[in-house]
């Protein structure tokens, strides 16, 4: 026998050093809340990296959010985009869902978990906004390619179990953004061992949101000044302006990318 | 073969890290459901519908492109209500002539591709890469274009760097020139290139550009069979798109039907058009 190295490992033994493996990467990480709040679902990280983003838009009503190994889930984000974009143009727009992308993603990390030298160190969460809070869809994914669907928040990456136990007792249906954005940085300053609560400024913060009302890419990242405002007590803005970033009501971001129907219906037959 | 199924899992191609073209990750997945990838037999020629005329103008700011909504297939009218000018992202638009349905379906792959390289890298691409992108297009298509399936676009934006709005115009092999002030191609350009020369005024208001755009189109529908004019009876305008920092929009038809009137009136008794 050489180097001491055993002969048979058992698969028990084999999956459990590895979950053990891929859950210590996880652990190491910052971590991410995504919660929904009545015209959308928010994504509240701690990053305070401008452009390392881990939480980025995949198609018009689908985010994606990831914590652990940066190279891992960038490969995922990356893949997502292309899974999408490529379904988008080949069906339609609306033929692209979250729970389709969310499957490839867990049959990816599954065969990954099992097959592979190492697993990925990554856990991520692929939520679609839909038309009313109802129909909003969160999916968790783990690093063995498990498939949670969660109803209302997620929190995953360091002390993730706590930022939950807080989640289970304070979100409710129907917060406005501000709220939630100020319950997940809360959550998100305390510290595990029970220490100080940190005062995490707007600087330190990765948000983004799914705007449920925003037409077609609902996507939108809120920064500076207006993630001040959202997250200051006295101020009364609670939720994204629905024209603040310079388009107004008619901007084509709004409508479908698909030549034939991009503008409102009442503007007479699509060709 | 379904894009993106590999038992489930997404193909070991999809996790590579690398180019950020959906067109280029298209030529290595699904090649069929690139219109370059297409040949017609030799000798075919086929009948298929047509766009006709696009024009653009620059005003103080942005810049404006309209099209008639005219598609011809041989003598007959193919389509009268066809759109022929398209938001292609936040900052752009693209106006085509030629073979309709080719065209649609490169603006298509187009508007992905910008939206693709948007997500991937994080930000937009430089209105000169947005250009440049749309004439490799074109010249993916010189093959059909030689068989008499041409498409020839007219690009313009809003150069965020700069505060103005630009120009592009194509030609069949994919060459990509800027050009100043304003713009037309299409079956009725020359007469609505005419148009232009006189009524455009450099850096004027978005409401005057407008207009002009609206009376060279006019003009181009009085000589060029194949350009429809303001079809008054059914109330359907012309196309008008318009870019500026606040991104691109369409001008809604309530806001199109008084110009239109307007210039009609204005040349009752006074058919040339001289003012």
């Amino acid at each position: 026998m050489s180097a001491g190295m055993p002969f048979y490992v058992s698969p028990e033994q084999l999956m459990k050093d590895r979950a053990d493996f891929a859950r210590k990467g996880i652990a190491r990480g910052r971590a991410i809340v995504v919660l929904t709040y009545d015209n959308g679902i928010a994504f509240i990280g701690e990053n305070p990296s401008r452009a390392l983003h881990k939480v980025s838009e995949i198609y018009d009503r689908i985010a994606f959010a990831a914590v652990g190994k940066y190279n891992e889930f960038e490969n995922l984000r990356v893949a997502g985009v292309r899974y999408a974009d490529l379904r988008g143009y080949s069906y339609d727009r609306s033929d692209v869902t979250a729970r389709g992308l969310a499957n490839a993603y867990a049959q990816t990390l599954g065969t990954v978990f099992t097959q592979e030298s190492k697993p990925y160190e990554v856990e991520i969460v692929v939520a679609e906004v839909g038309s009313t809070p109802a129909t909003d869809q969160v999916y968790r994914l783990t690093y063995d390619g498990s498939v949670a669907d969660e109803h209302g928040f997620v929190a995953m990456g360091g002390g993730a179990e706590q930022i939950e136990t807080g989640l289970k007792e304070q979100w409710r249906e129907g917060l406005h953004l501000s709220e939630a954005l100020t319950l997940a940085v809360g959550l998100l300053g305390a510290d595990p061992a029970g220490g100080p609560t940190r005062e995490l400024t707007p600087t330190q913060l990765e948000v983004a949101v799914l705007d449920r009302h925003r037409p077609r890419r609902t996507f939108r990242r809120i920064t500076g000044q207006l993630l001040e405002r959202l997250l200051s007590s006295d101020d009364p803005t609670h939720d994204v302006p629905p024209a603040d970033d310079g388009a107004d009501e008619h901007s084509v971001r709004d409508v479908s990318t698909n030549p034939q129907t991009q503008r409102p219906a009442q503007d007479g037959p699509a060709e | 073969m379904t894009p993106g199924a590999d038992n489930g899992r997404l193909p070991a191609a999809y996790l590579v890290p690398g180019s950020s073209s959906f067109t280029e990750f298209l030529s290595a997945q699904a090649p069929t459901l690139l219109p370059s990838g297409r040949t017609l037999p030799p000798g075919a020629a086929i009948d298929a519908p047509h766009g006709t005329t696009i024009v653009t103008l620059t005003y103080a700011g942005g810049v404006v492109m309209a099209g008639d909504r005219r598609a011809t297939m041989g003598n007959l009218i193919a389509n009268r209500d066809m759109e022929k000018v398209f938001a292609t992202d936040e900052f752009s638009l693209v106006g085509i002539a030629g073979t309709a349905g080719l065209a649609i379906e490169l603006v298509r792959l187009f508007q992905v591709e910008l939206e693709h390289y948007e997500k991937i890298e994080g930000t937009l691409m430089s209105l000169e890469g947005k250009a440049n992108r749309l004439a490799s297009m074109i010249r993916g298509n010189l093959g059909m274009a030689m068989q008499g399936l041409s498409v020839v676009p007219l690009f313009a934006g809003y150069d965020i760097d700069t505060g103005i709005g630009r120009i592009f115009s194509y030609d069949v092999t994919g060459g990509c020139y800027e050009e100043h002030d304003h713009h037309s191609v299409g079956s009725g350009s020359l007469f609505a290139r005419g148009s232009l020369k006189k009524l455009y005024r450099r850096a004027g208001t978005l409401d005057d550009a407008v207009r002009t755009a609206v009376e060279s189109l006019y003009d181009a529908a009085d000589d060029d069979s194949a350009t429809g004019g303001p079809d008054v009876g059914r109330r359907i305008w012309p196309t008008i798109g318009v870019v500026d920092d606040d991104g691109a929009r369409f001008v809604p038809d309530d806001e199109i039907a008084p110009v239109v009137d307007a210039i009609i009136a204005s040349r009752v008794d006074n058919p040339g058009g001289a003012r």
